[in-house]
């Protein structure tokens, strides 16, 4: 994804004063505010349409609302900390709380693709920047002396001639009264105090007394619990649904068939599960179901197929390998892999005619409302979504079909539900990581020179398995890279850094495999190719050579599997 | 349905529910102690982790009619104010990332140190050793355990 900053409008930032004497500033992250239709903040009674915001009470209490789903990325942190920062606010005095989803407008009101800071940056220290200004005007005026005169530091404003010092929680009712100043400087980062620091989470002290935040902790009076029976394998279809010793399972209070899946509805989670157990349901297939020994077989057709799709060749690897006097050849094979976030899918829906209320964890919630709107024909504009904490997402909560179902569910026994899926069902419902499987052939000459490289990658659902100008592409005269894809029924969908998470594992083991060969040693080695990518390269090159070489100690190692959004 | 009468945090707490609800569930659903986390159901995971007469017990493999005169503490009844050492460890290690896992780490953690208040690291990792944690803050909740553990006299 694109990290580009929208062009903002210089009146992007609307103050409030607010009846308890604070003030606030109201901002739109992502895009320009215009005629919004989305949810927004009501504060003091009044609905306003921005949607994020940055309020100082009149006893020196910061709140920022954080608009990005927050699932251990701790992007609640690093908006306060963004905004703090250049408000020169006292850091123990800043408190984070989750905006709700507000427009079909945002294309950023996510969390994937490591685009939230990238996104919100500037904004966040322009209303930072802003009210610091603001309240530094206030104090000015205060004590009728120049702005210029006077600074900010850690919650306070102060004016050094005179030895004057105001906390900013004196200087608010003030400041709400001035107009909100345009072309705010912004800090030189060396002067940065916050950012670049270790800060800590600024939910660990909710998170460490158990404190409900997690979607699976949202309940309310009057809910009834849904535990959903989906098909035991893509592609299969129901042909019979027998729920008589479902139904009698105390605390059950409807089953419903929607699709090829049942839902149990129950009074409480545990008779749900119960009642799921106690169904009894028949399936039928129109094709032959897929299982993991037809994947191999797959997979090692795909290997031999005469139709692969070329994706680079450089030189003439076929020459290469047919004067080499070793050849080295090893395959590297991924499986499926489920994301298995700790908090199990769940989401907590209320449908009504001509309005849904939709709550709980996810990473897109404009993605999940846009497919509840077109499934009950329900307006977006009557559709709201409040986000949770997410228990993990790893991409699985980029997808949104359990958004969907606990609306589905809904709007059939036509009562607020919480859908719960159980970690047997987050195993075996997708979607998962696309399967894979490498195979690297190294030619290396007489003098122990790698002369020939090809790879070929072959994937179900991967799309091109492969990438194509990845080290050590440019370094190697005679290359080529080829990749085959299976169509599956099984769901499958992004983990983290989608295929080149495992591919960069199975480049980097083989080059070690060759490097073992060759008699060399690994690191050199790379560096050697990476000497020859620099000076004499064979076609394109596309990674950085300077980075690769100057990180060279870790440069062999992922550091994407520390992101858990991906 | 039959009434159980649980000591809970050091209250008795009364709930009607079917004789094999597991603690977990009544813990969420009846009684809102929501600390306590869902994770697998199986006992495979560690996120359901309470105290039963101070040992580390699974809530989720508990059934309600087994528990009997046994004292509960779940994670809201560990500490008055959050200040129980290894909360206070948690906070200045930073451990949590998503902090779903967190609570069932941090009971885990407090029976392991009221038997062994001054572990070594291999025994932490020893009594950690069930207790999952998918966005892998491991060796920063092998830390905090160490931190508390010199924090307890």
């Amino acid at each position: 994804m694109e990290h580009t900053l929208h062009q903002e409008r210089r009146d992007f930032l609307r103050k409030v004063s607010l009846s308890a004497g604070g003030m606030l500033l109201g901002f739109t992250l992502f895009e320009d505010l215009s005629a919004q239709t989305g949810k927004g903040h009501v504060i003091d009674g009044v609905h306003h349409d921005f949607n994020s915001y940055l309020s100082i009470a009149a006893d020196g209490s910061i709140t920022i609302a954080s608009p990005n789903p927050e699932l251990g990325q701790n992007i609640k942190t690093s908006f306060a900390m963004i905004v703090a920062e250049e408000l020169d606010a006292d850091w123990s005095r800043v408190t984070v709380v989750q905006a709700p989803l507000d427009t079909s407008k945002f294309d950023r009101q996510l969390t994937g693709g490591s685009g939230a800071v990238p996104h919100s940056w500037k904004r966040l220290r322009t209303a930072g920047a802003t009210a610091r200004q603001m309240l530094i005007a206030a104090a000015a005026t205060t004590w009728n002396v120049p702005a210029s005169a006077c600074t900010a530091e850690n919650g306070y404003v102060i004016h050094k001639a005179s030895g004057k010092k105001s906390g900013y929680g004196d200087l608010v009712a003030i400041a709400a009264k001035l107009d909100v100043p345009t072309d705010v400087p912004l800090k030189n980062h060396k002067d940065f105090k916050l950012i670049g620091k270790p800060i800590r989470n600024v939910e660990n002290k909710n998170i460490v007394v158990g404190k409900p935040m997690f979607g699976l902790d949202f309940y309310r009076d009057g809910m009834v619990y849904a535990v959903v029976q989906r098909p035991p394998a893509f592609g299969s279809k129901i042909n019979t649904v027998n729920d008589k010793a479902a139904r009698a399972v105390q605390g059950v209070v409807d089953v419903v068939r929607f699709g090829n899946n049942v839902a149990v509805i129950a009074n409480s989670t545990w008779s749900a599960m119960k009642g799921r157990k106690a169904l009894e349901i028949t399936y039928s297939a129109d094709k032959a179901l897929e299982s993991s020994s037809d994947h191999a077989d797959i997979f090692s057709k795909l290997m031999d197929s005469a139709n692969a799709r070329m994706h680079r060749k450089d030189g003439d690897v076929n020459a290469a390998f047919k004067s080499a006097s070793k050849v080295i050849k090893r395959e590297y094979e991924c499986p499926f892999v489920p994301h298995n976030p700790i908090e199990p899918m769940n989401f907590f829906a209320d449908v009504h005619a001509d309005k849904v209320e939709l709550i709980g964890p996810t990473q897109t919630p404009g993605s999940a409302r846009r497919a509840v709107s077109d499934l009950l024909k329900i307006p977006e504009k009557n559709i709201t979504v409040d986000i949770t904490r997410l228990g993990g997402g790893f991409g699985r909560r980029l997808k949104f079909d359990y958004v969907v179902e606990a609306a589905e569910i809904s709007s059939i026994i036509k009562k607020p539900v919480k859908v719960i899926w159980t970690r047997e069902d987050d195993m075996g419902g997708g979607s998962y990581r696309p399967a894979v499987r490498y195979r690297f052939e190294a030619a290396l000459d007489a003098n122990n020179n790698l002369t020939g490289y090809k790879l070929r990658g072959v994937g179900m659902n991967a799309g091109a398995p492969t990438r194509e100008n990845n080290f050590p592409s440019g370094s190697i005269d005679n290359l080529l890279i080829e990749s085959l894809d299976h169509n599956s029924p099984i769901t499958t969908g992004a983990w983290r850094a989608p295929i080149t998470n495992f591919l960069a594992y199975a480049e980097q083991a083989f080059l070690d495999e060759v490097a073992e060969a060759m008699g060399k040693d690994p690191v050199q080695m790379r560096l050697d190719l990476l000497q020859k990518a620099r000076t004499n390269p064979a076609g394109p090159v596309r990674y950085d050579i300077d980075r690769m070489e100057s990180g060279h100690q870790c440069l062999f190692f992922s550091c994407i599997l520390c992101r858990p959004d991906l | 349905m039959p009434v159980y009468s649980l000591n809970i945090n050091g209250k008795v707490q009364k709930v009607d529910v079917a004789s094999d609800t597991p603690l977990l569930w009544v813990l969420r659903d009846n009684l809102r102690l929501l600390g306590t986390k869902f994770g697998c159901g199986v006992g495979s995971c560690g996120a359901c982790t309470i105290h039963l007469n101070g040992n580390a017990t699974r809530a989720c493999l508990m059934t309600v009619s087994s528990i009997g005169t046994g004292k509960i503490t779940t994670i809201e009844g560990l500490s008055a104010k959050g200040d129980h050492p290894l909360q206070l460890a948690w906070d200045e290690v930073d451990v949590p990332q998503c902090g779903y896992c967190q609570t069932g780490q941090i009971m885990t953690a407090a029976a392991f140190l009221k038997k062994n208040p001054k572990p070594t690291l291999e025994q932490v990792e020893t009594a950690m050793n069930g207790n999952l944690c998918r966005c892998a803050a491991y060796h920063r909740i092998r830390e905090a355990v160490l931190v508390a553990s010199q924090k307890t006299k």
